[in-house]
């Protein structure tokens, strides 16, 4: 069972002096799964999701990510990963060929490698026509579905999406998601956090945060029914209050 | 005390960008006013124009008697404006910003601590740590307090539950609806269409046009088409398996779980059969259809899928 | 207006960076500049005292005005005139010829030449005399040769005006004041407005009832306390560590001062108004302001060297002309009827950023 585990959390502590962002995590994420990571502002997420991208160290506790221990083997780990933010977009002042190109070389992918993937990928998004374009004069909702490209274009296994989707009109948010489907039925797993809770639902299985533990997880439907209500957003709710 | 706001035929371009395209809408006194829309639709643009940070290429906005381009002084002074972002200084204490723009509208916290006592007094704890230490909650009640200090008439919210978390937010409309009461007239913009639902009426705007500007319940009314709720077995290749299904079907969206379907001028009978031979042959099973209610969200798709 | 200035305290005082900046900048650059840099002269305006008006005496004059280093400004008639003479501020050397020169060379084979020097800039004034010196032992050469290999000498004595020891560190005070003055006034004014528009606060004080007069006093009143004491610290360290003098009137020099900070700040709302990121304000405070400040007042680079087309655009830069009234107060130590037309200069240009800076201060985003 354990190598169908592509993330193992456990016992994570996350101290800063007195302050404890993460008490005593412990969770898997399968491989393949698109995992939601949900939680109030302020419950420890954004701590958790940096450890377990490798920039920075758990206080102590175990976590294996795709196979490479985050104390241990950081270096390596980020090279097995895609990372995606809606603060960390691309250049706005590169053209959309460019950025691809950026950051294929950050991962040490060939110049015919990353030609191949950026036709490919901009040939999924509709954008071949678009690719000298500079990215500050596309729309929102289309820089966003070219930084998930450019995250999952050196095929990691695993892609951390830490609110993809904010401000994004629904429409192209839903065509966002068709994406992550379609990567995460080529096997790549998929970890992505956000406030929008009918996109919690989209995920196979939510984890809910707050005050710097896990107080619940389960697929949305399970969630649903163990707080006897309707929506994931009433299931977050209950969890939040119930702590405070 | 509250004003009414009237926008007629507004419009704003940015160079060749047309960021409002002819927007006529009132806005009644006292009365709770949604703008709904993703982000570049021009709320920020509208209620900038309000304040007159920004100067209209044509059209008029009438804050009460006051007109946005000849008495801005006097809108401004009348006006509560929480700008996106919060407008805080992180680096003052929530106390010390409060003190500021108390003092900035010529008043202080101590002669109207009573108006904004509901909100301050969640925060009040935390008087003394800076407002960059605080959870997005904490800071979007200490921009509130701060736009409220003066005793404004109307009040303008930029995106105040942008980024901030479900309870949170809910907490935060549960204080407006009690700002309401004391009278004032609120404008308030949001990319969330669940919110929509909070407000008296609703202007839906996208790409600088007004979709619609109805009362929540009436936007539901007024959705063409049957709506049907959708799942089977295998819902994460359901958008790609439904593609080409026709026949009847206006468009497929997800949402949450499910799959919502519009469809004009079919029975259920016949959508059923049509969907359930098209599924089952790629491998769908446990397929159920069920009539659901739009919601705003699914209005707001279908007025964009219109326009 | 308090509760305002105060947080704008609260900003300084919370930011280590703005207070190394403020407070250890003027050391630094004060222990910085406190070496010399080495220049070329060219076309230095200098006055004869030609006591003996003979026909050696002429011809050496022709020498020295003909080697292209020089300029005749003034004849003078007596010693009497030479104080005057550098007062006015354009002469940078008097060459005085003692009596019966050519009468004496001929008659006792030496004649002596003084060369009195404005050293309040000592690398200029060390490079003035020498080439002086140089041009008159070659014409003494020629002089021998002309007359059947007499040997004959002309002696040269050199007096240095105004900062008799030449301390370079004398010449740089003045450039470091109005460095750290710019620096100060019209960066930090013009970064803190600038964090303000990034941060959003902006929005929210625009759509107050506050006028555009009484935001910006709000935001520069801070930096015009702190540039002055900024002022003091670096007046001093230039006494109590290098011991200079301070000459002319302390109260006057303060009150110029503050002239040059009124402008300054003015700069820096000018600026905070077309920048619309920090770091362009930043990068435009440097280029525009601190660069031309260094490089053009004539704080390192004597103007007179320059092309023409530099020192044209010298004369835009304020920081030249309180520069030049700076040295006049602390190392010539005269008073306001020397420099009345710099200071008006200066007045003028204040008065004209302090307008447009009002005027160009928006109450809009746009």
């Amino acid at each position: 069972m354990e190598e169908n585990n592509i993330i193992i959390v456990e016992n994570l502590f996350k101290k800063f002096g007195n302050f404890t962002a993460n008490n005593d995590l412990n969770f898997v994420v399968k491989s393949g799964e698109i995992f939601g990571f949900l939680g109030a502002n302020g419950a420890g997420k954004t701590t958790a999701i940096k450890i377990l991208s490798g920039l920075s160290k758990p206080t102590s506790g175990k976590v294996i990510v795709a196979g490479f221990d985050v104390n241990t083997q950081s270096n390596k780990l980020k090279q097995n990963i895609g990372y995606m933010s809606q603060r960390f977009s691309l250049y706005d002042d590169l053209t959309v060929k460019e950025n691809f190109r950026f950051y294929g070389g950050i991962y040490g992918m060939s110049a015919k490698n990353i030609r191949l993937k950026t036709e490919a990928l901009l040939k999924r998004l509709d954008m071949l026509n678009y690719k000298d374009m500079l990215l500050k004069k596309l729309p929102l909702g289309w820089k966003q579905k070219l930084a998930f490209s450019v995250a999952v274009m050196h095929d990691p296994a695993i892609v951390f999406l830490d609110e993809p989707t904010g401000g994004v009109d629904p429409i192209t948010r839903r065509q966002f998601w068709e994406l992550i489907y379609e990567k995460s039925s080529e096997g790549v797993t998929i970890f992505v956090t956000t406030h929008y809770m009918d996109e919690a639902e989209y995920c196979q299985r939510v984890s809910i945060m707050a005050e710097g533990k896990i107080e619940a997880l389960d697929t949305p439907s399970n969630l649903k029914k163990q707080f006897n209500v309707n929506t994931m957003d009433e299931v977050f709710v209950k969890i939040a209050r119930k702590v405070n | 005390m509250s004003v009414r706001v009237e926008i007629n035929k507004l419009v704003k371009n940015f160079e060749k960008v047309e960021a409002l395209k002819e927007i006529s809408l009132k806005v009644e006194e006292g009365e709770l006013f949604g703008l709904i829309g993703p982000d570049g639709s021009g709320k920020t643009t509208l209620f900038r124009l309000i304040t007159n940070l920004l100067v209209q290429n044509n059209g008029t906005i009438k804050v009460g008697d006051y007109d946005s381009r000849k008495d801005f002084k006097e809108i401004r002074k009348i006006t509560g404006y929480m700008p996106g972002r919060f407008s805080l200084y992180h680096d003052l204490s929530v106390e010390e910003n409060l003190n500021f723009y108390a003092h900035i509208f010529n008043t202080t916290l101590k002669e109207n601590y009573h108006l904004i006592k509901d909100v301050y007094s969640q925060i009040e704890p935390f008087k003394k740590r800076k407002a960059g230490d605080l959870s997005g909650g904490m800071k979007q009640k200490l921009a509130l307090s701060c736009a409220l200090i003066h005793k404004p008439e109307l009040l303008i919210l930029d995106e105040p539950t942008t980024g901030v978390d479900a309870v949170s937010r809910k907490e935060f409309w549960e204080l407006l609806k009690k700002m309401q009461k004391t009278g004032i007239t609120i404008m308030v913009s949001t990319p969330y269409m669940d919110e929509a639902s909070l407000c008296d009426r609703v202007a839906l705007m996208q790409n600088g046009n007004l979709l619609a500007l109805e009362t929540p319940e009436n936007i539901v009314n007024q959705y063409s088409g049957d709506l049907w709720q959708l799942s089977t077995s295998n819902m994460i290749k359901i958008i790609v398996d439904l593609e080409g299904v026709g026949n009847g079907i206006k468009n497929i969206f997800r949402f949450g779980e499910k799959v919502h379907i519009t469809s004009s001028g079919i029975e259920f009978e016949e959508l059923n059969k049509t969907i359930i031979d098209f599924l089952e042959p790629k491998g769908h099973e446990n397929i159920i259809i069920e009539k659901v209610e739009p919601q705003i969200e699914d209005c707001f798709l279908d007025l964009m899928d219109e326009n | 207006m308090w509760p305002f200035i105060k947080k704008e305290f609260f900003h300084i005082f919370r930011d280590i960076r703005s207070m190394v900046i403020l407070f250890g900048m003027p050391v630094a650059q004060v222990l910085l500049f406190g070496f010399a840099i080495t220049t070329d002269i060219k076309d230095v305006d200098i006055a004869i005292l030609d006591n003996s008006k003979d026909n050696v005496t002429m011809e050496l004059s022709n020498k020295l005005v003909s080697s292209g280093y020089f300029i005749l400004n003034e004849n003078l008639k007596s010693n009497d005139e030479i104080e005057e003479a550098f007062q006015k501020g354009k002469i940078k050397e008097v060459v005085i010829f003692e009596n019966d020169f050519a009468k004496k060379l001929k008659k006792e084979g030496r004649a002596d030449v003084q060369l009195i020097l404005d050293a309040s800039e000592p690398n200029t004034a060390n490079m003035i005399s020498a080439y002086t010196t140089g041009i008159i032992s070659t014409y003494s050469m020629e002089y021998i040769k002309r007359n059947q290999n007499i040997p004959v000498a002309i002696i040269t004595e050199t007096k240095m005006l105004y900062n008799p020891e030449l301390k370079s560190v004398y010449m740089f005070v003045p450039g470091v004041i109005t460095i750290i003055l710019m620096l100060v006034s019209a960066m930090m004014t013009s970064i803190s407005i600038t964090r303000e528009k990034e941060v959003g606060t902006m929005e929210a004080i625009l759509v107050s009832p506050l006028k555009p007069i009484q935001i910006i006093l709000g935001k520069v009143a801070p930096y015009i306390l702190l540039s002055f004491i900024n002022l003091i610290v670096i007046l001093l360290l230039a006494k109590f560590v290098f011991a200079m003098p301070l000459n002319g009137s302390l109260v006057l020099l303060l009150a110029e001062s503050i002239l040059f900070i009124s402008m300054a700040l003015a700069l820096g709302i000018l600026i905070s108004a077309i920048s619309k990121s920090q770091q362009q304000a930043m990068l435009l405070s440097m280029f525009a302001l601190l660069l031309p400040t260094i490089l053009l007042s004539g704080f390192i680079f004597p103007i007179e060297n320059m092309p023409v087309i530099l020192q044209l655009i010298s004369h835009i830069m304020p920081s030249k002309w309180f520069i030049i009234i700076l040295k006049n107060i602390m190392l010539k130590g005269v008073g306001m009827e020397y420099f009345w037309k710099e200071t008006l200069i200066l007045l003028v240009m204040t008065i004209f950023f302090i307008v447009m800076s009002v005027k160009k201060f928006k109450l809009r985003l746009e």
